[in-house]
């Protein structure tokens, strides 16, 4: 079975011709199986490693260093709080507690009706504004427990389009033809960047 | 293409000046001066990657001392470096604690305990207790990361040791590092086993008992080892090892490194069939052939089995009396058995090869290479059987130099290989025309033959398929010889010590030390009393006398023509005609159970002598366990038959044998006993000269294939269902029923699906096999593996073909 869909396998193959080593499309492909999807399944890792010439335990150790690509369906709406420092001085600790009992799930759990998912996450970088989470990768500072309660009630209730976790931007950029890489072998690089000489890899 | 010498440059180390590569890393620098420096990650065969930091030591370059990873920082000149510094002890120290924040400590229960580099290490350099008190990861204890390897990730220390081997050595990256973070771990994809040839590499270079071999778990604690140095004969590669026994039976081999050959690796074929020296299966008495039943073989005692192979080959008379096999002997017991056949029986119908390689006369003449030369060539020309599966480790070494730019690897024969990955150029012809394919890239303007023609060239030659008969390969090696005169060979023959067995004198018109019958030394004529007039039969030579009846009685020296010789048939009804078989052996194989008299031999490990790989390189093998039952030295058994036949083999011990091999064998003139038994043996003592003149025949181009047939192709795999792969209990599953792959179009045009069953019919049989459709296999071809569990392509080749067609037919 394939995974990906011949819109989305047209479009790979683009992403692949625009490097000159396949396998550096091993990131903007695991994307593309995310946004398709909502995560990325075994089934995708497996296509991308052979788009790409690689094995699928590569792309497993990939994709897996990487948090906000998820391995196992995610809610509509993921809720990351921060738990580091600041965050953990100024209460985080009680805020998880708090978000778990509040959506019945553990950290890293999603609620059964596909809504949200609770993570716990290091630091957003916003440690003046401490605690903080944020709502599909966008903050809300300083948040108490009832204004978290009261963040659940707004997104629960609401309707808001909300694209497949995983789609990073609804424009999708092209580039021309003429402008593409595509795989070289390194020895007809006329003007190769340093990494592509050394040795080691496969030719 | 030769590595430049790097300029030596003087660092201080402890105070202490010492010279130092360009370039190196300073724990290699370290390492030759004597100096040790603690290590996890760091590995002298596979690039730096400072992953564990057990090596910082304080480095001053004229900035004041500070603490640097010594596995990543190359030597410079007039750098200061204190491995023993507070600073140092201080780092060592932390780091440990660190390591082990997760680890379980259950040494007691882990196969590592007791030669654990951590365990070590942490009684040298840690610091004695922990400040930790949080609560370990855990994981589920050792899952199966394939039929080989178990993996425990709570012991391990992510020092990238088995990862980076698999994906730079190995060039299978099934295992990685996934859930980088607080969770880093090991694994594979899920149910993508780690099912690399050379898997078992990565259980020897861990630093830990995270990584176990199935076939030594929980079977011994290394202080109860007793360890010998040797060399691997399961292919003639050579590869050193250390064969380590407990309680008089084999638990384990490890890789020992020497730079000439494998560089410390084994494949897995190589490293875990030691299980079949212990296996109960082995011929541990004499049989013979029952007279009452004749479908029998009972057990007898040494003195009457003797007598009656002794009277089979008196009998027979020197021109009825055939050897077939030796590539599994010692050099010793080849010399021995090369002797009795030429001195005492008085025939020259020997022969170590069964139809499958090359004629000795040929390997024996034509300029040599080393593998280290291949390393180094401007090009290597691959022209032979798939080395990935026949001589797994050379494959290694190619790979290695081809991937580092040392040289060029260039393949030619009809379909994909193991080399594919890595060559510069895979030439792709019909079966059986590799000598027209090189012709014709050097006749063109292509940069390549430019490249053949001017740089450095050495051959890896072997035979591209079973079933095709040794002349292509021979017409290659004549355009070779005539296009590109510098090029020197590499021969691909597989089997154990085929290479030594040639150089005795098992081959026909061969004798001892690499010289042509018809020119014996004196030394030789005066040792053995004269020797057999003519040239005589090869191995299909003989099994066709025998078949027709012109051949009484058939030796097989640890040779089984029923699964190995290319035309089976042939061998049936040579083995059925024959009056007598006298079979020399571990184990009852298919030939051997077709018997009347079966002689049980020690096995690898029961023995010691030299062997000889590929490149003439002879290296020692050393006894560590004693052999089961009643078997015995094949040296003995000639001794025993010569003697039974009223003469005196004159030879009394292994090392009696080489002082006498020394002296008649004009090649080996110089390498005496004490070489041998040196230190020196460890790289092996390369042994190159020859008196054979080269002789090939003219290129001749094979038979057009009809428009109904497909080409056959054959090669070996590396789990086939070799004898000592069948009787090793890890390895057996590991071969694969044989299908027959064909091009998916070519299935079309006979209207045949990929996985159904077909009749395959060539000129030798007709049977049922199952077809899969691959598109990489040449059009107009088919590819059968050769000897796999239930039957395999040698039912189909006519060995006097050049080459051989088949056709397919639905059922
Ligand atoms: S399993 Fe062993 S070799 Fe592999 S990373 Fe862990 S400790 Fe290193
Ligand atoms: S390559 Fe050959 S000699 Fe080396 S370990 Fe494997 S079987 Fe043994
Ligand atoms: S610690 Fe929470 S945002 Fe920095
Ligand atoms: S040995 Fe240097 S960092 Fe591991």
């Amino acid at each position: 079975m394939k995974f990906f869909t011949d819109e989305n396998s047209e479009l790979a193959q683009e992403i692949i011709e625009r490097y000159p080593k396949s396998r550096s499309a091993m990131i903007p492909l695991l994307h593309l199986a995310q946004e398709q999807e909502g995560w990325i399944t075994d089934e995708a890792m497996a296509e991308i490693a052979e788009l790409v010439g690689t094995t699928s335990a590569e792309v497993l150790g990939t994709c897996s260093f990487y948090e906000m690509f998820k391995r196992k369906p995610v809610g509509k709406y993921v809720i990351n709080i921060c738990t580091t420092m600041s965050c953990a001085l100024m209460g985080a600790g009680d805020l998880m507690k708090h978000a778990e009992s509040r959506l019945g799930v553990k950290s890293g759990g999603s609620t059964s009706d596909g809504m949200f998912t609770l993570e716990g996450a290091e630091c957003q970088a916003a440690c003046t504004e401490a605690p903080c989470l944020q709502v599909n990768y966008r903050h809300q500072y300083r948040v108490t427990a009832d204004q978290f309660d009261q963040l659940i009630e707004e997104l629960a209730s609401s309707d808001h389009d909300v694209p497949r976790h995983g789609v990073l931007s609804r424009i999708r950029q092209h580039i021309p033809e003429d402008r593409f890489v595509r795989p070289t072998p390194p020895d007809e690089v006329v003007s190769a960047p340093i990494w592509m000489v050394t040795d080691g890899g496969e030719k | 293409m030769s590595e430049p010498t790097p300029s030596e440059i003087t660092v201080t180390i402890n105070g202490t000046q010492v010279e130092a590569l360009a370039g190196e890393m300073l724990i290699a620098a370290a390492d030759r001066a004597g100096v040790h420096i603690p290590r996890f990650c760091y590995h002298e065969r596979m690039s730096p990657v400072g992953m564990c930091r057990m090596c910082l030591v304080d480095i001053d370059t004229g900035r004041g001392p500070m603490l640097q990873p010594s596995c990543m920082v190359p030597v410079s000149d007039g750098m200061s470096v204190d491995t023993e510094s507070e600073d140092t002890k201080r780092a060592q120290e932390g780091i440990l604690e660190f390591l082990l924040v997760n680890h379980p400590l259950d040494c007691p229960v882990c196969d590592k305990g007791g030669e654990c580099p951590l365990q070590d290490q942490t009684m040298a350099y840690g610091p004695g207790e922990s400040r930790f008190v949080e609560e370990k990861r855990h994981y589920e204890k050792p899952i199966p990361i394939s039929d080989l390897v178990h993996l425990d990730r709570e012991r391990c220390i992510l020092c990238d040791r088995c990862t980076r081997f698999a994906d730079e050595v190995a060039g299978d990256p099934l295992i990685h590092f996934t859930e980088r973070g607080n969770a880093t771990q090991v694994l594979t994809f899920p149910d993508e086993p780690f099912s690399s040839y050379f898997s078992g590499n990565t259980v020897q270079i861990c630093p830990v008992g995270a990584l176990t071999a199935a076939p030594y778990r929980f079977k011994a604690r290394p202080w109860d080892l007793e360890q010998v140095e040797s060399t691997c004969t399961t292919c003639s590669m050579g590869c050193r090892v250390a064969v380590q026994s407990s309680r008089n039976e084999l638990v384990r081999y490890l890789g020992v490194d020497v730079e000439s050959v494998n560089h410390g690796w084994l494949c897995d074929k190589g490293r875990f069939n030691f299980e079949s020296v212990n296996s109960e299966q082995r011929l541990t008495t004499p049989l013979i052939r029952d007279t009452n039943d004749q479908r029998q073989l009972l057990g007898i005692d040494w003195g009457s089995a003797l007598a009656v192979a002794a009277e089979a080959i008196q009998q027979a008379g020197p021109e009825r009396v055939g050897i077939i096999g030796g590539s599994r002997l010692t050099n010793e017991d080849a010399y021995a058995w090369s002797k009795f056949a030429g001195a005492v029986v008085g025939t020259d119908n020997v022969d170590a090869q069964l139809g499958d390689g090359l004629p000795a006369e040929v390997v024996l003449a034509l300029p040599p290479a080393t593998i280290a030369d291949a390393c180094s060539a401007d090009t290597v020309l691959v022209v032979g059987p798939d080395i990935k599966e026949e001589l797994a480790i050379l494959h290694l070494r190619l790979r290695g130099a081809a991937n580092k730019g040392r040289t060029n690897v260039v393949e030619i024969g009809p379909n994909p290989t193991g080399c594919e990955p890595y060559a510069q150029r895979s030439i792709r012809c019909a079966p059986g025309e590799t000598a027209k394919a090189l012709s014709e890239l050097l006749a063109s303007d292509d940069p390549l033959a430019r490249q053949l023609g001017e740089g450095t060239v050495v051959v890896v030659f072997g035979r591209a398929s079973m079933a095709e008969s040794a002349d292509p390969a021979l017409s290659l090696a004549a355009v070779i010889r005539t296009e590109l005169p510098h090029a020197t060979f590499l021969p691909a023959l597989r089997r154990g010590n085929v290479r030594g067995a040639l150089d005795m004198g098992l081959a026909p018109g061969i004798l001892p030390g690499r010289t042509d019958i018809q020119q014996p030394s004196q030394a030789l004529l005066q040792t053995w009393g004269g020797v057999p007039a003519a040239k005589g039969l090869d191995t299909t030579g003989m099994l066709h006398a025998a078949a027709s009846g012109e051949l009484d009685t058939l030796i097989l020296l640890g040779a089984d023509p029923l699964s190995d010789f290319p035309d089976h048939n042939l061998a049936a009804e040579a083995i059925q005609k024959a009056k007598t078989v006298i079979a020399i052996d571990n184990f009852v194989t298919d030939s051997v159970a077709q018997a009347d008299v079966a002689l049980p031999a020690t096995a690898y490990g029961e023995q010691g002598g030299t062997t000889t790989n590929i490149e003439g390189r002879v290296s020692r093998l050393t006894q560590k366990i004693t052999p089961p039952g009643s078997a015995r030295d094949d040296w003995m058994i000639a001794t025993e038959l010569a003697w039974r036949l009223g003469s005196d083999l004159g030879l009394s011990s292994k090392q009696d044998i080489w002082r006498e091999i020394e002296r008649v064998a004009p090649s080996h003139a110089g390498v005496t006993l004490e070489r041998v038994e040196s230190s020196e043996a460890h790289e092996g003592i390369l042994v190159q000269e020859t008196s054979i003149e080269l002789n090939l025949p003219s290129p001749e181009t094979p038979p057009v294939a009809d428009g109904y047939g497909l080409r056959l192709v054959s090669g070996r795999k590396l789990w086939d269902a070799a004898t000592a792969t069948v009787h090793s209990p890890s390895l057996q599953a590991l071969a694969q029923a044989p299908a027959l792959k064909v091009h998916p179009n070519d299935l079309q045009r006979l209207g045949i699906l990929s996985g159904d069953d077909v009749r395959v019919i060539s000129t030798r049989s007709t049977e049922t096999v199952t077809v899969i459709a691959d598109e990489n296999i040449r059009r107009g071809t088919a590819m059968l593996p050769f000897n796999q569990p239930g039957g395999g392509a040698n039912r189909f080749i006519d060995a006097d073909a050049a080459v051989n067609d088949i056709r397919i037919e639905t059922l």
